[in-house]
């Protein structure tokens, strides 16, 4: 007994001495809310984190600068160039590259990866086969010139760089050929085993995935650019913002990705840690259901984009995460129009109202999800309406519930977000400003579509749009479809994301691009 | 007379196990059907959680088919139940690997966290209760009472919070949230899943001393409300023990005191303590899904809780079914460790 009372003490005192320890030189530890990832293979992946993770793990044939995106360079492909019907873009494969199994990279690999989204139609394919790339025509269309070429043909003359960009994105991500297909399953083209496992030449290697727990990524040592200064990555997931905040202060973590307003002001004073913001492509809208007997009158929808409190809401509840934006295009894409006609004109409002006769007022609802900010932002939203007479009622849900209804459009008012999917502006035009077919079971269901907005006209112009080759005019052109829509729309366009990093001041070079799969790792030190 | 109970005792007991069989195949069939309606009726499309908001018509389509969404819900419901007799709870929509693999994977940091909370249960409410009990209507009985009300009426996770606040934030005495600090974690290979373990088959000591570290705060508050319940069942059962002739007897006849209530009394108390401490251990399993929150311990209540949140109807269903099927072993195991230890109870 004595002895074993003897081996407790001991036990404890090695234990208890245990001093703080801070994280080690070479390993970036972050918190970051990472239970949305579903999957780590590049032809799905379709997910902020996981998306920023393929972005450090796995090459693409070409980049666009994250300080200036109208500039595209070279990645994978040394060169490439366009036929002149617009129709044939030929890529020159960069030589010497090797994935970190080792195998060498060639024009197969690249091809296999770009027909292998096409054939497995996962939710982000459609990146691809907007151009025209069907499982039956892949083979024509995405082909092997010889080891170090690869040719692809579109089916339209569309503006060059809505075809670039759509390559930068995810979905354009390198796959190792042979290492895939020695894990194919089924004729699965090595989805099932992809989904969790890892096969690029990023300069990061993701190592480790358990989801909505942990991402480690370790430094890739056949990487063929500038080696990674850090040699791993930890991202922890770490529910809520106060818990990331503690670990920060703590030191027991370097980087924290999801703070709130409140706890990003109080870190301001705190010496030992810096915060970085870039503006992101996210815009937080209002969808109004088209459906509704109210909402489909104009003068109503125009009555209440002046019944919101754009200014008050910048100030405080989004405070230094959401700057104030009123149309499709995020600022940083070619034609984004920043003019801001809308602020809170209750008078205004109430005239609009009486002019369609209901200055008596009216009930609507509104389905938000219970997440900040957006509860927050429903409330405001709640009282400046009822200021003009209108009764908001906010149902809440989870995210999940909120969005099957807004799916059904079985909604009045939806309070949203959405992100660009790829860097040209064709991405918001075609899902705020293209509804080709708006019946309930139509096969394409844009943002447009869920709000039942039956917009022939527009959804000609937007088609025109991303045909332009000619840049200057193409611009031109979004910014009149911007103003348009801004005027008549069922979409009451609010703010502009802002993505907040606050992290350790011994950490250096952590680059946050203007898209979710533009921040990068690889030049971080701390 | 004797022979007749001898021939009929085998059937006797045959007839007990087939009771106890359907009695366990009917509940098992009612939590499934709860658990399978409810996954059903809540307003979520679980095709969301699998192919994302953006995904076009005919790729939702395509998932919808593929996982069975397409049939009357009756099919669905015998498909499912084939599924669960063979092991097959489906493949999880958020890991991507099958729910029992997952199941396998995060159930042994639960077991890790919950064994020594009622490690520390045991230890501190078993001496505390029968103080409390032998000591009945003095000040240290009324000021463990006291505490004991505590442990049973505060938010777990708000205490869980405070304490946090305290040791990690305030004191700097213990590590925060985690299974271990994070930039240690995935260098220990799993080989019983028990970090404590695994870390000292694998040699790293480092490791099993930041593991420990890290368990004392969740594994002492989970055992503060374990203790608590043991505290105030010991002090009854033995309050009524000590009341017993026996114990007079004893005590007339010379037996020394702590023999009288370490021995007598408390050996009398054994059995229903038992099945006490191994319902509190089914607690703390399931209980534990809000201390998993507060200190992102990677265990079966968080991988339960992001299951919910995300949709995951599989790995909700499945986690529910084996925290059903727990508790289920459990009770069946404290009954017959009652017939074990108890000649009455046979």
């Amino acid at each position: 007994m004595k002895k074993l009372f003897l081996f407790v003490f001991a036990l404890s005192l090695f234990v208890i001495q245990t001093t703080h320890a801070s994280t080690p030189k070479d390993t970036l530890v972050m918190a970051f809310n990472i239970d949305e990832i579903i999957s780590l293979d590049p032809a799905e992946i379709f997910e902020f984190a996981s998306a920023e993770c393929a972005a450090n793990a796995y090459d693409r044939l070409i980049n666009y600068n994250v300080d200036n995106v109208s500039e595209i360079y070279p990645g994978i492909a040394e060169s490439w160039d366009i036929s002149d019907d617009g129709l044939t873009y030929t890529f020159k494969i960069r030589k010497g590259v090797t994935f970190a199994s080792g195998n060498k990279l060639s024009a197969d690999d690249v091809v296999f990866s770009l027909r292998r989204v096409v054939l497995l139609d996962k939710s982000s394919a459609f990146i691809l086969t907007q151009f025209g790339f069907t499982p039956e025509n892949v083979k024509k269309t995405i082909t092997k010139v010889d080891d170090y070429t690869v040719k692809i043909i579109v089916d339209q003359a569309y503006a060059p760089t809505f075809f670039l960009y759509c390559l930068t994105s995810t979905a354009g991500s390198v796959v190792d050929k042979k290492e895939v297909m020695a894990h194919e399953k089924d004729g699965d083209l090595g989805y099932g085993w992809l989904k969790t496992g890892y096969a690029g030449s990023g300069p990061y290697t993701l190592r480790t995935w358990k989801a909505s727990e942990i991402i480690i990524l370790d430094a890739n040592k056949n990487y063929w650019g500038d080696a990674p200064k850090l040699k791993r990555i930890i991202i922890r997931h770490i529910v809520g913002s106060a818990g990331q905040r503690m670990l920060l202060e703590k030191g027991d973590i370097d980087m924290a990705r999801n703070l709130t307003a409140d706890d990003l002001k109080s870190l301001e004073k705190n010496e030992d840690i810096k915060i970085q913001k870039r503006a992101k492509g996210r815009v937080y809208y209002l969808g109004l259901n088209q459906k509704n007997k109210y909402l489909k009158i104009p003068e109503v929808r125009q009555a209440l984009k002046y019944l919101i409190d754009y200014k008050g809401m910048e100030q405080t509840i989004l405070s230094g995460k959401s700057t104030l934006h009123q149309a499709f295009l995020p600022k940083g894409f070619l034609g984004a129009l920043e003019e801001i006609p809308f602020s809170l004109d209750i008078e205004k409002a109430k005239a609009l109202l009486k002019k369609a006769g209901l200055e008596n007022g009216f009930t609507l609802t509104m389905d938000t999800r219970s997440a900040e900010p957006v509860t927050s932002m429903a409330l405001s939203i709640q009282s400046t309406f009822a200021k003009a007479g209108i009764k908001l009622e906010i149902i809440t849900g989870d995210g999940k519930q909120t969005l099957t209804k807004y799916r059904a459009r079985r909604h009045d008012i939806y309070i949203g977000d959405w992100g660009p999917d790829y860097m040209d502006p064709h991405t918001n035009a075609d899902t705020f400003a293209r509804n080709p077919d708006n019946s309930d079971d139509a096969k394409f269901k844009s943002l447009a579509w869920r709000n039942a907005w039956d917009i022939p006209e527009m959804t000609k112009k937007a088609d025109a749009a991303v045909l332009e080759r000619n840049t200057a005019k193409r611009a031109r052109m979004y910014l009149d479809l911007q103003r348009e829509h801004q005027r008549i729309s069922p979409f009451v366009i609010m703010f502009q994301d802002i993505e907040v990093v606050a992290e350790r001041a011994n950490v250096k070079n952590f680059i946050l691009g203007p898209s979710f799969d533009s921040n990068f790792y690889q030049y971080t030190t701390k | 007379m004797s022979e007749l109970l001898i021939r009929t005792r085998p059937i006797r007991t045959l007839k007990q196990t087939v009771r106890i069989l359907v009695m366990v195949a009917t509940t098992f069939l009612g939590l499934l059907l709860i658990t399978f309606l409810i996954g059903r009726i809540v307003p979520i499309d679980p095709v969301l959680a699998v192919v994302g908001d953006k995904a076009s018509p005919q790729v939702y389509e395509k998932a919808r088919i593929a996982m069975g969404l397409h049939l009357p819900l009756w099919k669905q419901f015998l498909i499912y139940i084939g599924n669960v007799v063979t092991g097959d709870f489906g493949t999880s929509v958020l890991t991507a690997n099958p729910v029992i693999d997952d199941i396998l994977r995060v159930f042994p940091a639960t077991f890790e966290l919950a064994g020594t909370a009622t490690v520390i249960g045991i230890l501190v409410g078993i001496p505390l209760g029968i103080f409390s009990a032998v000591k009945q209507g003095s000040f240290l009985d009324h000021v463990t009472r006291v505490i004991g009300l505590f442990g049973h009426s505060l938010p777990i996770f708000w205490l869980g919070l405070m304490a946090l606040m305290l040791f990690y934030v305030r004191l700097d005495l213990l590590p925060g949230p985690g299974r271990v600090d994070f930039f240690y974690e995935g260098i220990v290979t799993p080989v019983t899943g028990i970090l404590t373990i695994d870390s000292i088959v694998a040699g790293e000591w480092e490791i099993f001393r930041n593991a420990v570290y890290h368990l004392i705060l969740p594994a002492s508050l989970l055992g503060y409300y374990s203790s608590a319940y043991l505290l105030r069942m010991t002090r009854s059962f033995m309050i009524e023990q000590l009341r017993q002739e026996y114990i007079l007897t004893a005590r007339v006849k010379g037996v020394k005191e702590w023999k009288v209530i370490w021995g007598h009394a408390l050996g009398n108390c054994a059995i229903p303590l038992i099945t006490v401490i191994a319902l509190s251990f089914g607690t703390l399993l399931e209980g534990s899904v809000l201390t998993e929150t507060v200190f992102a311990w990677p265990g079966l209540g968080l991988y339960l809780t992001n299951s919910l949140l995300n949709a995951d109807m599989n790995a909700v269903l499945g986690s529910t079914i084996v925290v059903g099927a727990i508790f289920l072993g459990i009770n069946l195991f404290s009954d017959f460790l009652y017939k074990v230890m108890d000649p009455r109870a046979r």
